[in-house]
Protein backbone atom coordinates (compact mmCIF):
# COMPACT_ATOMS: atom_id res chain seq x y z
CA UNK A 1 0.00 0.00 0.00
CA UNK A 2 1.56 3.36 -1.03
CA UNK A 3 0.37 6.62 0.87
CA UNK A 4 0.49 9.79 -0.74
CA UNK A 5 0.21 12.68 1.74
CA UNK A 6 -0.90 15.76 1.00
CA UNK A 7 0.46 18.51 3.11
CA UNK A 8 -2.50 22.26 2.48
CA UNK A 9 -5.50 22.12 1.35
CA UNK A 10 -4.86 25.27 -0.70
CA UNK A 11 -4.89 25.68 -4.51
CA UNK A 12 -1.62 23.73 -4.98
CA UNK A 13 -2.50 21.00 -2.42
CA UNK A 14 -6.26 20.81 -3.19
CA UNK A 15 -5.85 20.28 -7.47
CA UNK A 16 -2.17 17.88 -6.68
CA UNK A 17 -4.20 15.52 -4.49
CA UNK A 18 -7.60 15.67 -7.00
CA UNK A 19 -5.47 14.56 -9.62
CA UNK A 20 -3.16 11.71 -8.16
CA UNK A 21 -6.68 10.55 -6.71
CA UNK A 22 -7.44 10.52 -10.52
CA UNK A 23 -4.67 8.90 -11.85
CA UNK A 24 -4.37 6.11 -9.00
CA UNK A 25 -8.39 5.56 -9.63
CA UNK A 26 -7.60 1.93 -9.95
CA UNK A 27 -4.68 1.54 -7.42
CA UNK A 28 -6.42 3.29 -5.04
CA UNK A 29 -9.90 0.82 -5.75
CA UNK A 30 -7.13 -2.22 -5.40
CA UNK A 31 -6.31 -1.25 -2.14
CA UNK A 32 -2.80 -0.46 -3.40
CA UNK A 33 -2.53 3.04 -2.54
CA UNK A 34 -4.83 6.07 -0.72
CA UNK A 35 -4.10 9.61 -0.79
CA UNK A 36 -4.61 11.78 2.13
CA UNK A 37 -4.83 15.80 2.01
CA UNK A 38 -3.94 17.23 5.83
CA UNK A 39 -5.39 20.62 5.96
CA UNK A 40 -5.15 22.95 9.72
CA UNK A 41 -8.98 24.17 8.94
CA UNK A 42 -10.84 22.14 6.88
CA UNK A 43 -12.11 25.00 4.92
CA UNK A 44 -10.62 26.68 1.51
CA UNK A 45 -10.21 30.40 0.63
CA UNK A 46 -10.40 32.13 -2.45
CA UNK A 47 -7.48 34.28 -1.50
CA UNK A 48 -7.25 36.59 -4.71
CA UNK A 49 -11.04 37.57 -3.70
CA UNK A 50 -9.70 39.26 -0.55
CA UNK A 51 -8.78 42.25 -2.83
CA UNK A 52 -11.96 42.53 -4.21
CA UNK A 53 -13.81 43.07 -0.71
CA UNK A 54 -11.51 45.99 -0.06
CA UNK A 55 -12.58 47.08 -3.40
CA UNK A 56 -16.21 46.50 -2.20
CA UNK A 57 -17.06 44.14 -4.73
CA UNK A 58 -16.87 41.13 -2.99
CA UNK A 59 -18.01 39.30 0.60
CA UNK A 60 -16.09 37.46 2.42
CA UNK A 61 -18.48 34.19 2.74
CA UNK A 62 -18.12 33.68 -0.91
CA UNK A 63 -15.14 33.07 -0.89
CA UNK A 64 -14.45 29.82 1.82
CA UNK A 65 -16.14 26.65 0.88
CA UNK A 66 -15.42 23.41 2.83
CA UNK A 67 -11.97 21.68 1.74
CA UNK A 68 -14.19 18.32 1.92
CA UNK A 69 -16.64 19.32 -1.18
CA UNK A 70 -13.44 20.24 -3.25
CA UNK A 71 -11.94 17.05 -2.79
CA UNK A 72 -12.37 13.78 -5.33
CA UNK A 73 -14.61 10.77 -3.18
CA UNK A 74 -10.81 9.12 -2.96
CA UNK A 75 -9.19 11.68 -1.31
CA UNK A 76 -9.30 11.50 2.66
CA UNK A 77 -9.21 14.88 5.06
CA UNK A 78 -7.41 15.10 8.29
CA UNK A 79 -8.03 18.44 9.86
CA UNK A 80 -5.18 19.08 11.71
CA UNK A 81 -1.82 21.00 12.53
CA UNK A 82 1.44 19.93 10.71
CA UNK A 83 4.15 19.86 13.28
CA UNK A 84 7.15 18.35 11.91
CA UNK A 85 7.98 16.30 8.51
CA UNK A 86 10.71 13.83 8.83
CA UNK A 87 12.14 12.64 5.55
CA UNK A 88 14.63 10.18 6.90
CA UNK A 89 11.84 8.20 8.67
CA UNK A 90 8.88 9.33 5.90
CA UNK A 91 6.24 10.43 8.47
CA UNK A 92 4.60 13.39 9.29
CA UNK A 93 4.10 14.34 12.82
CA UNK A 94 0.52 15.82 13.45
CA UNK A 95 -0.19 18.32 16.43
CA UNK A 96 -2.99 16.28 17.40
CA UNK A 97 -0.44 13.19 18.30
CA UNK A 98 -1.37 11.57 15.35
CA UNK A 99 1.70 10.52 12.96
CA UNK A 100 1.14 9.79 8.86
CA UNK A 101 3.89 7.29 7.49
CA UNK A 102 3.54 8.12 3.71
CA UNK A 103 5.47 6.97 0.50
CA UNK A 104 4.99 10.12 -1.51
CA UNK A 105 4.91 13.20 0.28
CA UNK A 106 3.22 16.48 -1.26
CA UNK A 107 3.90 19.91 0.42
CA UNK A 108 1.45 22.74 -0.33
CA UNK A 109 1.94 24.42 3.00
CA UNK A 110 1.97 27.63 1.50
CA UNK A 111 2.76 31.27 2.52
CA UNK A 112 1.93 33.30 5.77
CA UNK A 113 1.67 37.06 7.05
CA UNK A 114 3.64 37.79 9.62
CA UNK A 115 2.78 41.55 10.08
CA UNK A 116 4.23 41.35 14.11
CA UNK A 117 7.90 41.54 12.37
CA UNK A 118 7.25 44.65 11.61
CA UNK A 119 6.22 47.48 14.95
CA UNK A 120 3.05 48.92 15.09
CA UNK A 121 1.93 47.34 11.32
CA UNK A 122 -1.62 45.95 12.63
CA UNK A 123 -2.65 49.24 14.23
CA UNK A 124 -1.27 51.24 11.41
CA UNK A 125 -1.09 49.18 8.22
CA UNK A 126 -4.30 48.64 6.51
CA UNK A 127 -3.84 45.66 3.82
CA UNK A 128 -5.70 43.11 2.06
CA UNK A 129 -4.16 39.33 2.72
CA UNK A 130 -7.01 37.99 5.17
CA UNK A 131 -10.74 38.81 4.67
CA UNK A 132 -10.94 40.85 7.76
CA UNK A 133 -7.68 43.24 7.08
CA UNK A 134 -9.45 43.68 3.19
CA UNK A 135 -13.16 44.65 4.93
CA UNK A 136 -10.98 46.90 7.37
CA UNK A 137 -9.61 48.56 4.43
CA UNK A 138 -12.86 49.16 3.34
CA UNK A 139 -14.15 50.96 5.70
CA UNK A 140 -10.92 52.91 5.71
CA UNK A 141 -11.48 54.09 2.19
CA UNK A 142 -14.97 54.90 2.82
CA UNK A 143 -14.14 56.89 5.63
CA UNK A 144 -11.77 58.48 3.53
CA UNK A 145 -11.64 62.28 2.68
CA UNK A 146 -8.76 62.91 1.37
CA UNK A 147 -5.13 62.92 2.22
CA UNK A 148 -2.03 60.97 1.96
CA UNK A 149 -2.21 57.53 1.01
CA UNK A 150 0.59 55.45 0.67
CA UNK A 151 1.01 51.72 -0.75
CA UNK A 152 4.28 50.06 0.21
CA UNK A 153 5.18 46.41 0.68
CA UNK A 154 7.62 45.11 3.49
CA UNK A 155 9.61 42.52 1.79
CA UNK A 156 9.87 40.14 -1.17
CA UNK A 157 8.79 37.55 -1.72
CA UNK A 158 4.86 38.15 -0.83
CA UNK A 159 2.03 36.66 -2.18
CA UNK A 160 0.03 37.40 -5.73
CA UNK A 161 2.98 40.15 -6.94
CA UNK A 162 0.59 42.59 -8.82
CA UNK A 163 -1.62 43.12 -6.07
CA UNK A 164 -0.58 46.02 -4.48
CA UNK A 165 0.08 47.90 -7.58
CA UNK A 166 -3.68 46.70 -9.03
CA UNK A 167 -5.05 48.39 -5.46
CA UNK A 168 -3.10 51.31 -6.85
CA UNK A 169 -4.62 51.52 -9.73
CA UNK A 170 -8.17 50.91 -8.39
CA UNK A 171 -7.92 52.81 -5.59
CA UNK A 172 -7.09 55.96 -7.90
CA UNK A 173 -9.69 55.26 -9.66
CA UNK A 174 -12.32 55.04 -7.30
CA UNK A 175 -11.32 58.09 -5.70
CA UNK A 176 -11.87 60.13 -9.05
CA UNK A 177 -14.98 58.49 -9.33
CA UNK A 178 -16.03 59.58 -5.60
CA UNK A 179 -14.27 63.49 -6.79
CA UNK A 180 -11.76 63.20 -3.92
CA UNK A 181 -8.50 62.50 -6.13
CA UNK A 182 -7.91 66.07 -5.81
CA UNK A 183 -7.56 66.22 -2.95
CA UNK A 184 -5.08 62.90 -2.54
CA UNK A 185 -1.42 62.51 -2.65
CA UNK A 186 -1.23 58.89 -3.87
CA UNK A 187 2.70 57.58 -3.64
CA UNK A 188 3.37 53.80 -4.62
CA UNK A 189 6.67 52.28 -2.48
CA UNK A 190 8.61 49.67 -4.52
CA UNK A 191 11.38 47.62 -3.08
CA UNK A 192 13.01 47.36 -5.74
CA UNK A 193 14.68 49.54 -8.53
CA UNK A 194 11.50 49.82 -10.87
CA UNK A 195 7.80 49.46 -10.27
CA UNK A 196 7.33 45.61 -10.71
CA UNK A 197 9.81 42.68 -10.31
CA UNK A 198 9.15 41.95 -13.90
CA UNK A 199 10.93 44.40 -16.44
CA UNK A 200 8.68 43.90 -19.50
CA UNK A 201 5.39 44.05 -16.28
CA UNK A 202 7.28 47.09 -14.62
CA UNK A 203 7.43 48.76 -18.44
CA UNK A 204 4.03 48.55 -18.78
CA UNK A 205 3.14 49.86 -15.60
CA UNK A 206 4.99 52.63 -15.24
CA UNK A 207 3.23 54.78 -18.00
CA UNK A 208 -0.14 53.83 -16.24
CA UNK A 209 1.32 55.05 -12.69
CA UNK A 210 2.33 58.44 -14.82
CA UNK A 211 -1.00 58.67 -16.57
CA UNK A 212 -2.81 58.33 -13.03
CA UNK A 213 -0.34 60.74 -11.23
CA UNK A 214 1.13 58.17 -8.80
CA UNK A 215 4.26 59.03 -7.28
CA UNK A 216 6.51 55.99 -7.31
CA UNK A 217 9.68 55.69 -5.33
CA UNK A 218 11.93 53.13 -5.81
CA UNK A 219 14.21 50.89 -3.89
CA UNK A 220 11.87 51.84 -0.74
CA UNK A 221 11.14 48.74 0.51
CA UNK A 222 8.99 49.39 4.17
CA UNK A 223 10.80 49.01 6.94
CA UNK A 224 9.49 50.87 10.07
CA UNK A 225 6.47 52.51 11.08
CA UNK A 226 6.55 55.57 13.07
CA UNK A 227 2.98 55.31 14.46
CA UNK A 228 2.93 58.82 16.48
CA UNK A 229 4.44 60.62 13.87
CA UNK A 230 2.55 59.05 10.94
CA UNK A 231 5.26 58.03 8.97
CA UNK A 232 6.39 54.84 7.19
CA UNK A 233 10.46 54.50 6.85
CA UNK A 234 11.87 52.89 3.87
CA UNK A 235 14.93 50.06 4.81
CA UNK A 236 17.12 52.68 2.16
CA UNK A 237 15.50 55.14 5.92
CA UNK A 238 13.60 57.72 3.68
CA UNK A 239 10.48 58.69 5.07
CA UNK A 240 6.59 59.09 3.56
CA UNK A 241 4.41 60.42 5.59
CA UNK A 242 0.80 58.90 5.17
CA UNK A 243 -3.04 59.88 6.61
CA UNK A 244 -3.75 55.79 5.37
CA UNK A 245 -1.09 53.21 4.90
CA UNK A 246 -1.52 50.32 3.26
CA UNK A 247 1.14 48.00 3.03
CA UNK A 248 1.68 44.35 2.35
CA UNK A 249 3.03 42.50 5.77
CA UNK A 250 6.22 40.36 5.42
CA UNK A 251 5.73 36.67 4.48
CA UNK A 252 7.34 33.66 5.11
CA UNK A 253 6.72 29.94 4.41
CA UNK A 254 5.18 27.37 7.14
CA UNK A 255 6.90 26.66 10.22
CA UNK A 256 6.94 23.31 10.07
CA UNK A 257 9.17 23.25 7.55
CA UNK A 258 11.43 25.42 9.16
CA UNK A 259 11.18 22.93 12.60
CA UNK A 260 11.48 20.50 10.39
CA UNK A 261 15.23 21.62 9.01
CA UNK A 262 13.98 21.60 5.30
CA UNK A 263 14.03 25.54 5.14
CA UNK A 264 15.86 27.66 5.80
CA UNK A 265 14.64 31.02 8.42
CA UNK A 266 12.47 32.67 5.93
CA UNK A 267 10.29 29.09 5.30
CA UNK A 268 10.57 28.90 1.66
CA UNK A 269 11.21 25.20 0.82
CA UNK A 270 14.06 24.76 -1.83
CA UNK A 271 12.71 23.50 -4.67
CA UNK A 272 14.22 21.76 -7.99
CA UNK A 273 12.76 24.13 -10.69
CA UNK A 274 11.86 21.49 -13.02
CA UNK A 275 11.24 18.58 -11.32
CA UNK A 276 9.03 20.10 -8.23
CA UNK A 277 11.76 17.51 -5.90
CA UNK A 278 12.37 19.13 -2.83
CA UNK A 279 16.31 19.65 -1.92
CA UNK A 280 17.76 17.64 1.01
CA UNK A 281 19.50 20.64 2.15
CA UNK A 282 17.87 24.29 3.32
CA UNK A 283 20.91 26.16 2.27
CA UNK A 284 23.63 24.84 -0.16
CA UNK A 285 27.28 24.87 1.27
CA UNK A 286 29.06 28.23 -0.04
CA UNK A 287 29.75 28.10 -3.87
CA UNK A 288 28.29 24.09 -3.98
CA UNK A 289 25.79 24.14 -7.71
CA UNK A 290 22.97 23.44 -7.34
CA UNK A 291 23.12 20.54 -9.54
CA UNK A 292 24.96 19.02 -6.99
CA UNK A 293 22.19 19.34 -3.69
CA UNK A 294 20.36 15.98 -4.04
CA UNK A 295 16.77 16.15 -4.29
CA UNK A 296 14.49 13.97 -2.10
CA UNK A 297 13.19 11.33 -4.71
CA UNK A 298 9.37 11.03 -2.67
CA UNK A 299 9.24 14.54 -1.61
CA UNK A 300 7.69 17.48 -4.13
CA UNK A 301 6.66 21.37 -3.26
CA UNK A 302 4.24 23.27 -5.10
CA UNK A 303 2.78 26.80 -4.95
CA UNK A 304 3.71 29.29 -2.50
CA UNK A 305 5.77 26.99 -0.59
CA UNK A 306 8.93 26.70 -2.46
CA UNK A 307 11.76 28.84 -3.08
CA UNK A 308 11.20 29.35 -6.85
CA UNK A 309 11.72 32.43 -8.70
CA UNK A 310 8.14 32.97 -9.41
CA UNK A 311 4.75 34.67 -8.62
CA UNK A 312 3.85 33.12 -5.09
CA UNK A 313 0.28 33.06 -6.47
CA UNK A 314 -2.97 30.51 -7.05
CA UNK A 315 -1.37 30.69 -10.68
CA UNK A 316 1.84 28.85 -10.06
CA UNK A 317 0.31 26.24 -7.94
CA UNK A 318 -2.61 25.33 -10.76
CA UNK A 319 0.51 25.06 -13.35
CA UNK A 320 2.44 23.10 -10.81
CA UNK A 321 0.00 20.62 -9.63
CA UNK A 322 -0.17 18.73 -13.12
CA UNK A 323 3.39 17.92 -12.92
CA UNK A 324 3.17 16.74 -9.12
CA UNK A 325 0.56 14.43 -9.67
CA UNK A 326 2.26 12.74 -13.04
CA UNK A 327 5.55 12.52 -10.83
CA UNK A 328 3.65 10.84 -7.81
CA UNK A 329 1.46 8.75 -10.04
CA UNK A 330 4.57 7.22 -12.03
CA UNK A 331 6.39 6.59 -8.80
CA UNK A 332 3.19 4.55 -7.50
CA UNK A 333 3.33 2.91 -10.58
CA UNK A 334 6.69 2.27 -10.86
CA UNK A 335 6.85 3.70 -14.62
CA UNK A 336 8.63 6.92 -15.80
CA UNK A 337 6.73 10.34 -15.77
CA UNK A 338 5.98 10.96 -19.14
CA UNK A 339 3.55 12.77 -21.49
CA UNK A 340 3.35 17.07 -20.98
CA UNK A 341 3.54 16.93 -17.34
CA UNK A 342 6.72 15.30 -16.87
CA UNK A 343 8.58 18.81 -16.57
CA UNK A 344 7.46 22.05 -15.09
CA UNK A 345 8.52 24.91 -17.64
CA UNK A 346 7.85 28.06 -15.26
CA UNK A 347 4.42 28.24 -16.42
CA UNK A 348 2.03 31.13 -14.87
CA UNK A 349 -0.56 32.92 -16.13
CA UNK A 350 -3.04 35.41 -14.38
CA UNK A 351 -4.59 38.59 -14.65
CA UNK A 352 -3.69 42.05 -13.81
CA UNK A 353 -6.31 44.83 -12.95
CA UNK A 354 -5.47 48.50 -14.09
CA UNK A 355 -8.31 50.59 -12.98
CA UNK A 356 -11.47 51.95 -14.87
CA UNK A 357 -12.50 48.43 -15.77
CA UNK A 358 -9.68 47.44 -17.73
CA UNK A 359 -6.82 44.40 -17.22
CA UNK A 360 -4.47 42.89 -18.93
CA UNK A 361 -2.77 39.45 -19.11
CA UNK A 362 0.65 38.42 -17.39
CA UNK A 363 1.49 34.75 -19.15
CA UNK A 364 4.80 33.47 -18.64
CA UNK A 365 7.46 30.77 -18.41
CA UNK A 366 11.42 30.51 -16.92
CA UNK A 367 12.25 31.40 -20.20
CA UNK A 368 9.71 33.36 -21.55
CA UNK A 369 9.39 36.72 -20.25
CA UNK A 370 5.64 38.26 -20.02
CA UNK A 371 4.56 40.47 -22.68
CA UNK A 372 1.53 42.10 -21.16
CA UNK A 373 -1.26 42.80 -24.31
CA UNK A 374 -2.62 46.74 -24.20
CA UNK A 375 -4.82 47.11 -21.28
CA UNK A 376 -8.38 46.52 -21.91
CA UNK A 377 -11.97 45.78 -20.74
CA UNK A 378 -11.62 42.19 -22.25
CA UNK A 379 -8.79 41.42 -19.46
CA UNK A 380 -10.71 42.49 -16.70
CA UNK A 381 -13.73 40.47 -17.32
CA UNK A 382 -11.60 37.30 -17.63
CA UNK A 383 -10.82 38.00 -14.16
CA UNK A 384 -14.00 38.58 -13.26
CA UNK A 385 -15.36 35.16 -14.75
CA UNK A 386 -12.03 33.31 -13.61
CA UNK A 387 -12.76 34.67 -10.07
CA UNK A 388 -16.64 33.56 -10.34
CA UNK A 389 -16.29 29.90 -11.81
CA UNK A 390 -12.87 29.20 -9.40
CA UNK A 391 -15.20 26.51 -7.57
CA UNK A 392 -15.54 24.58 -10.10
CA UNK A 393 -12.72 24.70 -12.36
CA UNK A 394 -9.00 24.95 -10.85
CA UNK A 395 -9.51 22.50 -7.57
CA UNK A 396 -11.33 19.81 -9.71
CA UNK A 397 -8.67 19.77 -12.66
CA UNK A 398 -10.56 21.33 -15.12
CA UNK A 399 -8.81 23.54 -16.92
CA UNK B 1 40.35 50.95 -3.66
CA UNK B 2 42.37 48.32 -4.95
CA UNK B 3 41.80 44.72 -3.91
CA UNK B 4 44.83 45.09 -1.48
CA UNK B 5 42.97 47.50 0.58
CA UNK B 6 39.53 45.90 0.80
CA UNK B 7 38.89 46.10 4.58
CA UNK B 8 37.76 42.53 5.97
CA UNK B 9 34.81 41.67 5.16
CA UNK B 10 32.91 40.73 8.62
CA UNK B 11 30.24 38.89 6.58
CA UNK B 12 29.33 37.04 2.77
CA UNK B 13 25.83 36.61 1.48
CA UNK B 14 25.90 34.23 -1.10
CA UNK B 15 23.18 35.04 -3.31
CA UNK B 16 24.22 32.79 -6.34
CA UNK B 17 21.75 31.55 -8.46
CA UNK B 18 18.83 33.74 -7.08
CA UNK B 19 17.18 35.64 -9.37
CA UNK B 20 16.44 39.50 -8.94
CA UNK B 21 15.71 40.97 -6.52
CA UNK B 22 16.58 38.36 -4.70
CA UNK B 23 20.29 39.15 -3.96
CA UNK B 24 19.32 42.82 -3.20
CA UNK B 25 16.85 41.57 -0.92
CA UNK B 26 19.31 39.08 0.90
CA UNK B 27 21.42 42.43 1.62
CA UNK B 28 18.67 44.62 3.11
CA UNK B 29 18.26 41.65 5.46
CA UNK B 30 21.89 40.99 6.28
CA UNK B 31 22.13 44.74 7.02
CA UNK B 32 19.34 44.63 9.12
CA UNK B 33 20.73 41.94 11.14
CA UNK B 34 24.50 43.71 10.88
CA UNK B 35 26.12 46.43 13.48
CA UNK B 36 27.61 49.63 12.53
CA UNK B 37 30.99 49.28 10.96
CA UNK B 38 30.20 45.83 9.58
CA UNK B 39 31.34 45.14 6.00
CA UNK B 40 29.21 42.97 3.97
CA UNK B 41 29.99 40.96 0.72
CA UNK B 42 27.33 39.89 -1.29
CA UNK B 43 27.98 37.05 -4.37
CA UNK B 44 25.52 37.46 -7.25
CA UNK B 45 25.15 35.87 -10.45
CA UNK B 46 22.19 38.23 -11.37
CA UNK B 47 23.43 40.66 -14.12
CA UNK B 48 21.19 43.64 -12.29
CA UNK B 49 22.87 43.17 -9.06
CA UNK B 50 25.87 45.42 -10.38
CA UNK B 51 23.34 48.31 -10.70
CA UNK B 52 20.39 47.59 -8.38
CA UNK B 53 22.84 46.80 -5.49
CA UNK B 54 25.10 50.01 -5.78
CA UNK B 55 22.17 52.59 -5.94
CA UNK B 56 20.45 50.68 -2.99
CA UNK B 57 23.88 51.44 -0.81
CA UNK B 58 23.99 55.11 -2.24
CA UNK B 59 20.01 55.58 -1.21
CA UNK B 60 20.68 54.33 2.19
CA UNK B 61 23.92 56.39 2.93
CA UNK B 62 25.69 52.94 3.15
CA UNK B 63 29.63 52.79 2.05
CA UNK B 64 29.99 51.03 -1.23
CA UNK B 65 33.79 49.43 -0.89
CA UNK B 66 33.52 48.40 -4.69
CA UNK B 67 32.03 46.12 -7.06
CA UNK B 68 34.76 42.74 -8.54
CA UNK B 69 34.23 40.41 -10.76
CA UNK B 70 34.72 37.10 -9.99
CA UNK B 71 34.51 34.09 -12.13
CA UNK B 72 30.90 33.61 -12.51
CA UNK B 73 29.84 35.62 -10.36
CA UNK B 74 29.77 39.71 -9.04
CA UNK B 75 30.90 40.69 -5.61
CA UNK B 76 29.79 43.54 -3.89
CA UNK B 77 31.35 44.82 -0.79
CA UNK B 78 29.69 46.98 1.49
CA UNK B 79 30.16 49.13 4.71
CA UNK B 80 27.31 49.47 6.89
CA UNK B 81 27.47 53.08 7.85
CA UNK B 82 24.51 54.20 9.29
Amino acid sequence: MQHVVVLGGGVGGTLAANLIARKLKKQIAAGEARVTVVDETGNHAYQPGYMYIAMGQERAEKLVRPERKLLDGNVELIVDTIEKIDPAGQTVQLASGKRLDYGQLVIATGSRIVPEEIEHFDTEAHHFYTAGAAASLRKALDAFTGGRIVIGIAGIPYKCPPAPLEVAFLIESELRERGLRDRTELTFLSPINRAFTIESVSDMATPIFEEKGIRVELLAGVSEIDAERKVVITDAFEEHPYDLLICVPPHKGAQALIDSGLAPKSGWLPTDRNTLQVKTVAKPAPGQADADVPRFTNVYALGDTTDLPLSKAGSTAHFEAPIVAERVAAAVQGRKPGGKHASYTGKVMCFFEVGDGKGTLLQFDYDHPPKPPKPGKIWHLGKIVFNKTYWHTVPKGRV
Amino acid sequence: MTETTIPTVTRTLDARGSFCPGPLMELIRGMKESEVGDVLAILSTDKGSKTDIPKWIGKAGHNLIGVYTRDGYDEIIVEKVR
